[in-house]
């Protein structure tokens, strides 16, 4: 077996988009914090797509998060972003816990249906309360970060480089425990659930883990976009935000934590330039790569790593 | 009393045309296990043709009953164009794969025939109520409603009977039915299955866009109308079973009135009111009101 290099390779690149952080253009800033928040909440897909399960609704846990973040500015007074967002990932592991208490049980199609139908329940709510803007929703600003005052136009670098250490914190987490014992089930009961019964694990513990830790760092990475966009809204929720978590996850493939992240970059990166470039048909450019991606590429833009290396 | 009767008649007017999209859906994805995404934009599509031929008709200065002709012409061709296409030319290389794929390759269908409908028609939206007022209105007690309403009403319990039948009791249909139970099986009898899945998701193409075409008149087509559809006729189905053409017609009845029962009394829970039936109903019934049960594969 071959020396596990992806802690490594994942803290040089974390240290190489660090190192950027004062010379990047404000434009790239905000992109590539973007795209690092999406792929956190993809990281928690592709903890449930190891298990063989696709949910259809963590724009509920990215939504929840950027939500909690909000309105503890709001209505909390609390104006530090990083109590806003270990609250964030508080309120959603809390409400993940509640709803994988059912979830859990569900496979397949059905579990993607009801995760959808939970989160268009919070955008059915959120639309309808006009105390939280409706649909449009309302700003937040943070004045500090972790007791440090936020000076104007630091803002944007600041949550830049908060992305970037979750992102570190919670690849490297996940792909530790994704070599444990307790990980490693995930792909057996994709595999045979009911063969993993006999063999005396339980097969609902894990799902149950995988999904709790999914939505932390969904909510995670709802508080860190809605910090950096400053803005949130119930789109945050709606099935098509979901629908574009499932699609980065897709595109990566699950072979590794990193896939995400290279993902939701090339995602983001194709988003912007087709919203530069086609305005019109920016939706259509998508359909098409993914589409493409699909046909030629089914095991994901993270194959083309592997099979690079095994051919060397 | 009246009011009652109001919301009721309301409400079966909403599950008509929830009916009509949660047909279509529920026998592709018994057939070939595929929960189309791109149903809404099937039904957007039926919406813009219906809306435009009926505008153009309109505008020649001809007479306004034909345009109910040119809603179903518009239906018809939009469903003969695209379910074929759709299925021979992209579905049909990616049978096989996981379900979850499947409901990304057609959302990623979806994406592209969003932006497809705003190339062609623009962003403007069109607007033809004459088909809408012309049957002039009825009273409900003092309550005042268009013909039309009963027409879709028709139109739905009509298409649904005309979709049971064919499926129930002429030949093509049983033999569809058993592609459903066991698609090997199907194919080592003889029964040309690549043919079955051209016709249904033809079929249900073309329910889709019917559904379009006959809420052509009573809204402002315009960009977007496909994306809230699609969700709500998940929810239906997936309330009445996947697959159950009976569990779509019931799954519609239940959102439909629930949703009107809401509007009434209760508006700011309208849209959350439906997603909730169908978390209970799944609750309930993890795997909706009529799913056919399945062997536990080991």
């Amino acid at each position: 077996m071959s020396r596990d290099r992806t802690p490594l390779v994942l803290a040089a690149a974390c240290g190489c988009l660090l190192a950027a952080t004062p010379v990047a253009p404000q434009w790239l800033v905000f992109l590539l914090t973007l795209a690092l928040t999406k792929g956190l909440v993809v990281l928690g897909l592709l903890l449930l797509m190891r298990a063989g399960l696709v949910s259809f609704g963590q724009g509920l846990y990215f939504g929840l998060g950027a939500y909690a973040a909000a309105l503890l500015g709001a209505r909390g007074g609390v104006l530090d972003g990083l109590v806003m967002i270990v609250a964030a990932i508080v309120a959603a592991a809390a409400i993940a816990a509640a709803i994988g208490l059912l979830l859990a049980r569900y496979r397949e199609i059905f579990f993607a249906m009801l995760s959808l139908a939970f989160s268009m329940i919070l955008y059915g709510l959120l639309v309808k309360s006009s105390t939280l803007g409706s649909t449009d929703g309302f700003n937040l600003h943070a004045r500090s970060f972790a007791g440090f005052a936020l000076a104007d136009g630091v803002g944007g670098r600041v949550f830049y480089v908060a992305a970037v250490i979750a992102v570190l914190a919670a690849g490297l987490a996940v792909h530790r425990y994704l070599g444990s014992h307790y990980g490693r089930l995930a792909t057996a009961i994709r595999d045979n659930e009911l063969r993993v019964e006999y063999l005396g694990a339980s097969v609902f513990r894990v799902v149950y883990a995988n999904y709790v830790a999914a939505g932390a760092l969904g909510g995670l990475g709802g508080a860190l976009a809605a910090l950096a966009v400053g803005h949130v809204d119930p789109e945050t929720t709606y099935w098509t935000t979901s629908g574009e978590f499932v699609f980065i996850a897709v595109l990566g493939g699950t072979g590794n934590v990193a896939a995400p992240f290279l993902a939701a970059g090339v995602f983001e990166a194709v988003r912007t330039l087709a919203n530069q470039y086609a305005p019109n048909v920016w939706q259509m450019t998508l359909g098409i790569v993914m589409l493409l991606l699909i046909l030629f590429l089914p095991a994901g833009l993270w194959s083309l790593v592997t099979r690079r290396r095994a051919g060397v | 009393m009246t009011d009652l009767a109001a919301v009721l008649f309301d409400g079966v007017v909403y599950s008509s045309w929830l009916f009509l999209m949660a047909a279509g859906l529920t026998l592709i994805y018994g057939v070939m296990k595929i929960l189309n995404i791109a149903h809404g934009s099937l039904y957007a599509l039926g919406a813009y043709a219906g809306a435009s031929m009926v505008g153009a008709w309109l505008a020649g200065g001809h007479p306004a009953v034909a345009s109910y002709a040119l809603l179903a012409v518009a239906a018809l061709a939009v469903g003969l164009v695209m379910g074929p296409l759709l299925e021979r030319g992209l579905l049909r290389l990616v049978y096989g794969k996981d379900e979850v794929v499947l409901l990304l390759v057609t959302y990623a269908v979806f994406l592209i025939l969003e932006d497809a409908i705003k190339l062609v028609w623009g962003v403007e939206s069109l607007m033809v109520s004459e088909p809408y007022a012309l049957p002039g209105n009825f009273l409900i007690g003092e309550l005042a409603y268009p013909v039309y309403n009963l027409i879709l009403i028709g139109a739905a319990v009509a298409l649904g009977l005309a979709v049971a039948w064919g499926l129930y009791r002429t030949r093509s249909g049983k033999l569809l039915l058993a592609v459903i139970h066991d698609r090997e099986v199907s194919a080592a009898m003889g029964i040309n299955v690549d043919r079955t899945y051209l016709y249904t998701f033809t079929i249900g193409a073309t329910l889709a866009a019917a559904g379009g075409a006959l809420t052509a008149p009573t809204i402002a087509v315009s960009p977007g109308i496909g994306v809230e559809v699609i969700v709500l006729s998940f929810a239906v189905v997936v309330i009445g079973g996947l697959g159950s053409l009976g569990g779509a017609a019931l799954g519609a009845l239940m959102v439909g009135i629930v949703r009107s029962i809401m509007v009434r009394y209760w508006p700011e829970a309208e849209l959350f009111t439906i997603y909730l039936v169908m978390a209970l109903v799944l609750i309930a019934r993890p795997k909706g009101l009529f799913a056919a049960p399945e062997a536990r594969k080991i």
